[in-house]
Formats: structure tokens, C-alpha cells, sequence
């Protein structure tokens, strides 16, 4: 499968270095090795949601209790959640660290994912959610941590796109 | 069983816990009660104070964290059975309200109403212990099993489709998010 290790390692140690303690998380092929290895890792709780939505509920309970965490899925996760993140995460200013995989953009050969694909931006404008595009491994680090920042800084969720450039190799 | 007779007979067992409820008479009728800045009352995003409160238990591991849900909020995440099932933290009771009824939205039946058993459901998903309690001496007695174990519960309580006159509460809900996260932070410094 060529999901990109060393990429999908560079993210998950910018996770660590800010300090998430819970990933919440739905199985996606591009996201196979970071929910691998928040599953080794005995220092974070890898929640497997049935569906997104609870990851929304399952964040901001964590964010009330005081404990940062960030939510794995695929854009496709991200339209499922979209009613918890307005009524909930937007509503009672609740930040949101998302980092989506981006399917159905630039490069995508399955077309079942490209009507997710093509609406995904236009639908986080719409919510006012920041967006990050993340493709150069040299940048997670900086990226995640400042989009952590922001959400906190502004109670916002914020959106962190892995693209197909970081994600898969091939 | 009138809900409001559920919660006052329970009252004492929950106001020094962590509770979050689901919106509308639910929460109206704890608020009327007595509100206490560890209740967090989720007045929209339905089906997700359950997810909410199963995440404050699993980073809280140390306090008790009480969910009052109800049949239409956990039919709209009944996945959430099977979440809280996997990952089976101890500290957290799950009350489930069943008047088989959308009541704050016009009364029109939910499933329980013809047939949907939720206490069943919450066992197939694996829920380690299920109760069901339909008086208010009942409830009172699962809930203090429940707060003095360690083995996540889920209670269904049968109550009567009837709310209060009225869903107002004199409590922005912001200021409701701002007051309990702060009263978290400080029950977690207590640790």
C-alpha cells in the first residue's frame, strides 16, 4: 500500500509535540499508519468512532476536561460532521484540531471520491474554518502546531488537509 | 414515571458529579432543580451529549462523569453504544430517558414507541452493565450502584411524554461552557 510511513510519521510527531493526548479516529486507507501508531502509543487514547459525528462530541468533551486532542478522518468524515460542527464546535466555541485526508482532489483516479473532493473547501469557507494544506513533510511540524494554536487562540475548529502529495506515493 | 420525579428522586446522587444532559426538558427540569456549575447542558448537536460525556471520562479518569440522554437523541447516535462499549471507561454512567417520544419537537413517536428496545441494544453493543428503572426508587438505587462501581453503565428509565411548560433557561450557553470547563479545570487540579 503506498501510504507514505515517513510522512505519516512526521505528522504523527507533530501531533506529539502538541501535546495530544486523544486521537479520535474512522479507518481510511491514507490514514492507515498515523491510526497504527496513535494505537502503539501507550501515552495516547485512540478512540475508533463509528462515525465522525461522535468525534466531534468526543473532542469537546475533551477540550471541557482540559485535555488536547485531534481528530483523524477523510473529507468524507468531515461532510458526516458537519451538524456537530456547527451545533456544537461553532456554537459553543470548542476548538477542533481536524486533520483531514484529502480524497477526490488533484490526482484522484477512483470516482467515487471526487463530488467529496470538490466540495470540501468550498464547505469549510463556508463554516469560516481555516484551512492548512499540508504537503511537504518538512512543514508538519510548523503547520500542525500553528493551526493548534489558532484554534485555541480563537475557540475555532481548524482544518489541516493532508493532501495526496504527502499521503501517497506512488 | 414522570421525568421530572426521576431526576429530583437522582438529584442528590448527581449534583457533586459531572453530568451532562441532552437539550430541551431534560434539560429545563435539572436546571429547575438547582443548576450547578458541573452540569453541562447540551442544547443542540442532538445525540452527542453521550459522545461528549465519554470524552470528559476518558480524560478525566479520576471523576465520575453522569450522561443524561434520551431515546431520540441516542437513536441519532446509536453508534455510540458501540464506542462507549469498546472502550468501557469505568467512571461513566449513561441515563437514558426513554418517553418514546420527541417531545421538545412536537410529541411524535420515536421508535421505542413501537418496539425498539434501547436497554437491548446497549447490551448487544456490549455495554457491560445495563439497567433498566422505572420508578424513582429505582433509578435512585442503580445510579448510586452505578456512581460507587467501576463498570460503565447504561440505565433506561421509562417516563411519561411529559415536559415542562417551558424550555427557557436564564443561562446563556455560552456562559454554561465557560463556567463547567473552568470547574473541570479545577476538579482536575484537585488530582
Amino acid at each position: 500500500m503506498p501510504v507514505s510511513v515517513a510522512n505519516s510519521q512526521a505528522i504523527y510527531d507533530a501531533l506529539k509535540a502538541c501535546d495530544v493526548k486523544i486521537i479520535s479516529a474512522l479507518p481510511e486507507t491514507w490514514l492507515v499508519h498515523l491510526i497504527r501508531m496513535a494505537d502503539d502509543d501507550p501515552k495516547v487514547t485512540l478512540v475508533r468512532v463509528a462515525k465522525e459525528e461522535e468525534a466531534i462530541g468526543i473532542s469537546a468533551g475533551a477540550h471541557l476536561a482540559g485535555v488536547n486532542s485531534a481528530l483523524l478522518m477523510q473529507n468524507h468524515g468531515f461532510l458526516a460532521a458537519i451538524n456537530p460542527i456547527v451545533s456544537l464546535a461553532l456554537l459553543y466555541k470548542i476548538p477542533l484540531l481536524m486533520l483531514i485526508s484529502y480524497r477526490g482532489h488533484m490526482g484522484e483516479r477512483d470516482p467515487w471520491q471526487t463530488q467529496g473532493g470538490m466540495v470540501t473547501e468550498p464547505l469549510l469557507r463556508t463554516l469560516g474554518i481555516p484551512i492548512w494544506h499540508l504537503s511537504d513533510p518538512l512543514d508538519a511540524q510548523r503547520r500542525i502546531k500553528d493551526a493548534q494554536t489558532l484554534a485555541h487562540a480563537a475557540l475555532s475548529p481548524v482544518a489541516v488537509l493532508l493532501t495526496r502529495e504527502l499521503m501517497w506515493e506512488e | 414515571m414522570l421525568r421530572a420525579d426521576a431526576l429530583r428522586a437522582i438529584y442528590p446522587e448527581v449534583q457533586d458529579q459531572i453530568v451532562v444532559t441532552i437539550m430541551g426538558a431534560v434539560a429545563a427540569e435539572l436546571y429547575t432543580l438547582g443548576h450547578r456549575t458541573n452540569f453541562f447542558y447540551l442544547e443542540h448537536a442532538m445525540g452527542l451529549a453521550s459522545s461528549t460525556g465519554l470524552g470528559i471520562a476518558l480524560a478525566m479518569p479520576r471523576h465520575k462523569v453522569i450522561v443524561i440522554d434520551g431515546d431520540g437523541s441516542l437513536l441519532m447516535n446509536l453508534g455510540t453504544l458501540s464506542t462507549m462499549a469498546r472502550y468501557r471507561p469505568g467512571n461513566l454512567v449513561h441515563i437514558v430517558f426513554d418517553n418514546g417520544s420527541l417531545l421538545s419537537v412536537g410529541g411524535f413517536p420515536t421508535a421505542t414507541a413501537t418496539g425498539t428496545d434501547l436497554a437491548g441494544v446497549a447490551r448487544a453493543c456490549a455495554i457491560p452493565q445495563v439497567a433498566e428503572a422505572d420508578t424513582p426508587e429505582r433509578l435512585k438505587q442503580v445510579v448510586a450502584d452505578a456512581l460507587a462501581g467501576e463498570t460503565l453503565t447504561t440505565i433506561v428509565s421509562k417516563v411519561e411524554a411529559i415536559g415542562p411548560k417551558s424550555f427557557q433557561m436564564d443561562l446563556p450557553l455560552l456562559e454554561n461552557r465557560f463556567q463547567f470547563k473552568r470547574t473541570l479545570e479545577a476538579l482536575r487540579q484537585q488530582e
